[in-house]
């Protein structure tokens, strides 16, 4: 299945989760936030979020800015 | 009357209450590591982050975090970057779950930027205004970047915003305080029967005198970035900084003489001894 991450196309298995995705990416999740298709993902909600094909994620953090 | 300014003198936004009237961004240092420095060097215990796509193929790339004690300051996220108000809703979300992670008191404030231009990077004040009163809504605590203009500066603060940060000239312009009569203004209208309404200079101030003149005007607090981050040496213009805001507002609360065109003596005239000129 394939999804989009940041603006680049990525191969998940089918039935992936949120959690599962950044764990694959090896990235802490305290840190960061998920948007799915526009809408924000809670944190709670990583590991119930199953990621449907052309599904379009917006991984973000935290960088200097004023 | 004697103010013991290091004590008792916070800047209160909102439930939020600060030490320090300085915000200090945390963009477009050389390094994170000099950016640590001079926060620290600044006096703030507010610094202003932005809210980016995480990079996912350079795993070793510095995190801000890392240089940051997120127990000793409070974040204020920003919404920079944004050229519409439902962008910036989005950021505003995003920040608020990235800090309620961290578990940084921040998480229930944002600061505001909805911009409608990449070259003068002035606000939008109409998308500002919608988005503000979406994020009250929300349950968020909004301090919105806006020009200098009070009656927009008024619209912001009927629609919820926790408080208004007139720029004092262009981002990043390093102009300062380009229009003190409208912060003046600003300051009438916004603190009209609610004196403790805090108004902030956010923007264009390049150095010391200027965060001082702000102050003196008598807004609650600065925010800055460039004129910290771009100094030839950011850790000696983070102790200006720190200095110049100290003495805006102790010299704000001492309250100045009025200007005269004619001078006025300061030694006395009586047992003056000696020729005058006619």
């Amino acid at each position: 299945m394939l999804v989009q991450v940041n603006g680049e196309d990525r191969e998940l298995v089918e039935g992936a989760t949120i959690a599962q995705l950044l764990e694959q990416l090896e990235l802490d999740p305290r840190t960061l936030a998920v948007e799915r298709n526009l809408q924000l993902v809670p944190r709670a909600k990583h590991a119930e979020a199953i990621l449907a094909e052309g599904d379009r994620l917006e991984v973000v953090t935290l960088v200097g800015g004023g | 009357m004697s103010i013991d300014t290091t004590t008792t003198d916070t800047l209160t936004i909102g439930t939020h209450s600060l030490r320090s009237r300085l915000i200090v961004g945390t963009g477009k240092y050389a390094s994170y590591q000099l950016m640590g420095e001079a926060l620290d060097r600044s006096g703030t215990d507010c610094i202003t982050v932005a809210i980016r796509r995480e990079r996912l193929i350079d795993a070793d790339g510095n995190n801000l975090l890392d240089f940051i004690d997120t127990s000793r300051y409070t974040l204020l996220p920003n919404t920079a970057g944004c050229f519409s108000a439902e962008d910036a809703v989005r950021v505003a979300r995003l920040g608020r779950e990235i800090l309620l992670g961290i578990e940084n008191p921040g998480a229930d404030w944002v600061k505001l930027e909805v911009l409608s231009d990449t070259k003068t990077l002035l606000p939008d004040p109409v998308a500002t205004i919608e988005a503000t009163e979406q994020l009250v809504a929300d349950g968020f605590q909004v301090l919105c970047y806006s020009s200098d203009d009070p009656i927009v500066a008024r619209r912001l603060k009927e629609a919820g915003a926790a408080s208004v940060m007139p720029a004092g000239s262009p981002i990043g312009s390093g102009q300062g305080v380009l229009n003190p009569n409208n912060i003046r203004i600003c300051l009438e209208y916004l603190k009209e029967g609610d004196p403790n309404y805090p108004v902030i200079v956010d923007a264009g101030v390049g150095t010391a005198s200027d965060v001082t003149y702000a102050m003196e005007l008598g807004v609650d607090g600065v925010l800055l970035n460039t004129g910290i981050a771009h100094a030839q040496d950011p850790l000696l213009m983070a102790d200006a900084m720190r200095h110049g805001t100290e003495a805006g507002r102790l010299a704000y609360l001492a309250g100045r003489i009025p200007k005269k065109l004619y001078a006025t003596a300061s030694s006395p005239e009586e047992g003056t001894f000696t020729a005058k000129p006619r």
